[in-house]
């Protein structure tokens, strides 16, 4: 007996990609703030939908990725995005079959958890503090879900 | 294999140490990244080796905008061309005017500075990149441009826009660089009030249109409206680059210190070219050396004797051998030609050592212009 549905590596190696570009293309202020953290969308997504894929890896390296781009402290974004990764695999049994508003409200909880700890590091390093824009994104970011899961859901098969 | 046959259990993630442990490792590494990241040196290479991959992606995210500038261009009417032709002429005409003007008084400062030949021009080398990424947020005011070390731009390089100073490079990667801009909170640069010569510091306030100027008395003697240059403290920035416009001073009794905020000149969110700049360091308004540098000031330089002569009335000196020689009395000029002969070689030291000692002396003797809140 082999793996029937081998792992979609490809599709979640283009589909973060396509996020990185997404989460990093310049867009004016105001806008920026509404956008959505995709990057951790997706990590969240594969580590749901295909937890052996990707795996923790996904997330550090695409939060390496997001370090630097940003320009940030090195580390920061992958220490948040492989812990978003690596509670989402822990939980992927439990969330996998719920309703997408129960899974919602789980993106809700990951994207918070996310922004704190990059908010933590942001503190300990000694970088200004923002205001409450930064948590702006949370909430586009669960309103996104619904289109994301159906969108990456067509890149792999049905498990 | 064995793990392929445990099918039940397929999905998961048991190959393999347990995700706990792999967090584990991935968090250890995390830290330690950020541990030596904030320790200063340890990871430039990394980093630079890792600005080199994500140049690509970079690129192409760039591609859409550029892609959408192509078109643009590609599509721009003949009449709007020529219209744009016209009124480039027309900049062009001033400005070969204004450089007319430029060159002559260049002239004139190199001859009041005793200097027999022309200077060199400030600046030695420029290099014009097209900004691939940006990131405006309060906490980081970044850009990111398609040049680096294969062009030869380094660290601390001071970044020009058209209008005025946009920041300095922060980290080369080898096609790629970091810029931060001086309204990045953590940016500050030294200015200097065009009026008065009133010199502080103007700090990034996270806002691409705002700078703060925090060290400023109350009875300190700025206003809107005022220029502030680039001060050439500070070894990154030459003097006497527009920097920004004071747009707010504000005086209130509970603080020892005036609020004052300032625009930019450059369009820090909108500039798609800048330029790295490479400067002179033998010009005298060329960046002053930082004060950890191994150089204390020129040991050539002695205090100087008072001129001897005796000094003509001072209302009327300046004034008689210039505007009204015909009438000025004969003994008048007799005793104003003699301070004019006498003086310049006793002054001569001060004026032409600038260059080295100038910066190194005033930087001593800065803080209680203004920056001492």
């Amino acid at each position: 007996m082999s793996l029937r549905h081998s792992e979609p590596r490809g599709a979640m190696l283009l589909t973060a990609l396509g996020a990185l570009a997404l989460h990093l293309l310049p867009l004016p202020d105001v806008l920026g703030i509404f956008r959505p953290a995709f990057v951790v969308l997706c990590v969240v997504y594969w580590s749901l939908n295909a937890p052996r894929a990707g795996g923790i890896a996904l997330g550090f390296i695409t939060g390496l990725a997001l370090d630097v781009f940003k320009g940030a402290v090195l580390g920061q974004y992958a220490l948040a995005t492989s812990l978003i990764a690596y509670v989402t695999i822990r939980q992927h049994l439990l969330m996998r079959n719920k309703p997408v508003f129960e899974q919602t409200l789980f993106v809700v909880v990951m994207l918070l958890l996310w922004e704190v700890v990059i908010w933590a590091i942001d503190g300990w390093t000694g970088q200004a503090s923002a205001g409450l824009g930064r948590w702006v994104h949370v909430a586009t970011g669960a309103l996104c879900w619904l289109p994301i899961t159906l969108a990456l859901g067509r890149t792999h098969s049905a498990r | 294999m064995a793990a392929f046959a445990t099918g039940a259990t397929r999905s998961l993630p048991q190959r393999g140490p347990a995700p706990g442990l792999r967090f584990f490792i991935y968090a250890v590494l995390a830290l330690t990244l950020m541990v030596l990241d904030q320790r200063g040196g340890w990871l430039e290479r990394v980093r630079y080796g890792l600005q080199a991959a994500a140049y690509p992606l970079q690129l192409a995210m760039n591609s859409p905008s550029a892609a959408w500038n192509w078109t643009r261009k590609i599509f721009e009417a003949r009449d709007a061309l020529q219209v744009e032709n016209a009124r480039l002429r027309e900049a062009n005409r001033t400005l070969r005017m204004a450089n007319l003007r430029t060159a002559a008084l260049e002239q004139e400062n190199a001859a009041l500075r005793g200097l027999r030949t022309r200077l060199p021009g400030l600046v030695d080398q420029w290099l014009p990149g097209e900004v691939i990424g940006t990131e405006t947020t309060t906490l980081r005011q970044r850009l990111v441009v398609d040049r680096g070390a294969a062009n030869g731009v380094f660290k601390g390089q001071a970044v020009l826009a058209n209008e005025g100073l946009l920041g300095q490079t922060l980290r080369v990667g080898p096609w790629s660089t970091e810029v931060i801009l001086v309204t990045d909170p953590e940016h500050a640069v030294p200015v200097q009030v065009v009026r008065n010569g009133l010199r502080t510091l103007a700090v990034g306030s996270g806002d691409p249109e705002t700078l703060t100027l925090p060290y400023l008395p109350i009875q300190s003697d700025i206003k809107e409206g005022d220029l502030l240059v680039t001060s050439g403290l500070g070894g990154v920035f030459p003097q006497g680059y527009p920097v920004a416009r004071v747009a707010q001073v504000r005086r209130d009794g509970t603080s020892p210190l005036a609020q004052v905020r300032a625009t930019p000149l450059a369009a820090l969110d909108r500039d798609r070219i800048v330029s790295f700049v490479w400067f002179r360091d033998t010009h005298p308004a060329g960046p002053a050396p930082r004060a950890d540098a191994p150089r204390g000031g020129d040991p050539a330089l002695k205090p100087l004797a008072t001129p001897p002569a005796p000094a003509p009335p001072p209302a009327l000196a300046p004034v008689a051998p210039i505007v009204t020689p015909a009438s000025a009395p004969a003994a008048s000029t007799a005793v104003s030609a003699a301070p004019a002969a006498a003086v310049p070689p006793a002054s001569l030291p001060t004026t032409t050592v600038p260059p080295a000692s100038v910066p190194a002396v005033s930087k001593t003797s800065t803080p209680p212009a203004g920056t001492r809140p």
